[in-house]
């Protein structure tokens, strides 16, 4: 039988925010335990929330983004479950009425297929606080502690529809989601920090089938190679179970990275019954053009859109294109290099090329770039105007990097520069030619691949400093012993 | 619509309430009797009322994102029963 894989995610990303959702404490990250957690975050009895208008222009700018409409009435309600880092015994989120509906983003896969996504919905919920299950002897063992600094942090859950089809898309679809929140600087994406969490709902059915089948849900899985690991774990499990006729069972599971597995979760006995309902305690939440236009009005071009204009304007492929907009920075970057060089293919070869595999090796995003964009662009300069073949260029590249020096520093420093004189070339092929009269004769009798063994000569002798062009021209001539 | 023992007793255990085995028929007709008077309201005609999230007629008030609150750790772990650098401590959560 041959399965089709159905994949939806729900991401938790935090907003980036100074104070909480619902309280004056303040987010940041890594401070004393406790030290943020405020009486509204511990659930005291008599306070009551008070909405972070932070918080919702972010949530604003996210529905913008994704072409969603803006919810002019949502409602916040009260998720039931009992869990010692949730103190109130709920966690105040939106479930019937969220803040952003239904919108789309577009995914560029390896092979540059472009792929829209749906996105169902995006809500405003708080975050709850972290469980430390170790020792604490001062205790006589047998406890767990809690940590109440995250609870009430900003959360934007946004749950997308069942489009993909294989985890090349999911993982390309997170990586939307990530791009997207850091280029509208609505969060900082940290995944180490838990700041961009993915959960996963997996299923699988026969091909042709319109009906889905049943699914499973992977929880908090914090890191894009854990997406894809997972994921791939979960669609051998489960044609595994269907192929003996088996059924899936509805239920949520943990990836464990160091078996590259997924587990059955113990099952939170009935935790799925989360007795929704609003809550009391806030109003609905009302916003009207002006909120809108204000948290959105300063939005910078969004990634798709500039996509599409790089593809156009400057004839680049959609993968090159979706390369240089994965982020914000990035396309800065490359607009300030083809605005110094006016050359972007060249531009986009050698930031998609030598500069990607640079960052890549030292672990660094484009921020970190040991080589600016004036500095890029001088290199490029320089093999515009034929001072050095692209070749050199990449060695010259590779020393700018390990120096951060300019281009010009180090083509004079290494004495890189192209050799154009041609009399200086023909002076260096004249010995060449004169030193090899075996292989002057096998090429004048017809063995024309000679004709690679002379310019290899050339270059061994320039150091690879020969202009190739005027090499080759002259070398043929003086081969045919004109 | 009638609510039998069993329902009872998962509604305890959501809300975590201990219930007496012998008390749960009572729980049961009286919980029941509200879902009566539910029902009652459910059989008015609602169509063209939009659902009320909130008796006031209000919308929510927004307050700017700032830090307003300060560390109150020491205060607040005064009424905990037990802690440890800083952490409130319960009894251990299996996962």
């Amino acid at each position: 039988m041959q399965w089709e894989t159905v994949i939806g995610l729900e991401i938790h990303t935090q907003l980036a925010t100074e104070s909480k959702i619902f309280s004056g404490a303040a987010t940041a990250f890594g401070a004393e335990p406790n030290t943020q957690a405020c009486a509204v975050d511990l659930g005291l009895p008599g306070v009551l929330p008070v909405l972070n208008q932070g918080a919702v222009q972010r949530a604003v700018r996210f529905g913008r983004a994704i072409g969603a409409e803006i919810a002019p009435r949502s409602v916040f309600a009260r998720k039931n479950y009992f869990y010692p880092d949730l103190p109130k015994g709920y966690q105040i989120s939106q479930f019937e009425l969220p803040v952003v509906g239904r919108g789309q983003v577009e995914i560029v896969l390896d092979d540059g297929r472009v792929k829209v996504i749906g996105v169902t919905r995006a809500h405003l919920e708080e975050d709850a606080g972290k469980s430390l299950h170790e020792d604490f002897p001062g205790s006589g063992g047998g406890m767990t502690g809690i940590d109440l600094n995250r609870a009430g942090t900003p959360l934007l859950e946004i749950v997308s529809e069942p489009d993909m089809r294989s985890p090349e898309e999911a993982v390309a679809y997170a990586r939307k989601i990530h791009q997207l929140v850091r280029w509208i600087g609505i969060s900082d994406g940290n995944m180490q920090e838990g700041s961009f969490r993915v959960d996963a709902n997996i299923s699988l059915r026969p091909k042709g089938q319109q009906a889905f089948g049943t699914r499973a849900e992977i929880k908090n899985i914090n890191s894009f190679r854990f997406l894809q690991k997972a994921l791939e774990f979960e669609i051998e499990r489960q044609t595994d179970i269907l192929e003996d006729g088996g059924t899936v069972v509805q239920e949520t599971r943990l990836y464990d990275a160091s078996k590259d597995e997924t587990r059955s979760m113990r099952s939170k006995e009935e935790a799925n019954d989360y007795r929704y309902f609003p809550d009391p305690d806030l109003l609905p939440l009302e916003l009207d053009d002006a909120f809108i236009d204000d948290a959105t009005h300063d939005l910078p071009e969004l990634p798709d859109a500039m996509r599409h204009r790089f593809a156009a304007q400057y004839g680049l492929s959609d993968y090159d294109a979706s390369l240089l907009t994965a982020s914000l920075a990035m396309a800065h970057y490359f607009e300030a290099v083809v605005d110094r060089c006016g050359d972007a293919k060249l531009a986009a070869n050698w930031i998609n090329g030598a500069l990607a595999a640079a960052l890549n090796k030292d672990d660094r995003d484009i921020a970190g770039s040991q080589v600016s964009a004036a500095q890029l662009a001088g290199l490029i300069a320089r093999i515009q105007d034929d001072t050095i073949s692209g070749k050199i260029a990449k060695q010259v590249f590779d020393a700018m990097w390990a120096e951060g020096a300019d281009a010009d520093t180090v083509i004079e420093a290494r004495g890189l520069k192209q050799i154009t004189d041609s009399g200086a070339i023909e002076a260096m092929i004249d010995g060449i030619i004169a030193a090899n009269p075996g292989q002057l004769a096998q090429y004048r009798a017809g063995k024309e691949k000679l004709f690679g063994f002379f310019v290899g000569q050339v270059m061994k002798q320039s150091q690879g400093k020969a202009n190739p062009q005027q090499v080759n021209a002259i070398l043929k001539a003086k081969l045919a012993g004109e | 619509m009638a609510l039998d023992k069993t329902d009872v007793a998962k509604i305890a255990h959501l809300a975590r309430l201990a219930v007496d085995d012998d008390a749960l028929d009572h729980y049961a007709s009286e919980l029941s009797s509200i879902l009566d008077l539910v029902a009652q309201m459910n059989a008015a005609d609602t169509s063209g009322v939009e659902p009320m999230a909130h008796p006031l007629h209000m919308a929510q008030r927004l307050r700017p994102d700032r830090v307003t609150e300060s560390n109150q750790r020491e205060h607040f772990q005064q009424i905990a029963p037990a802690t440890e650098g800083g952490l409130y401590l319960v009894p251990k959560v299996i996962e």
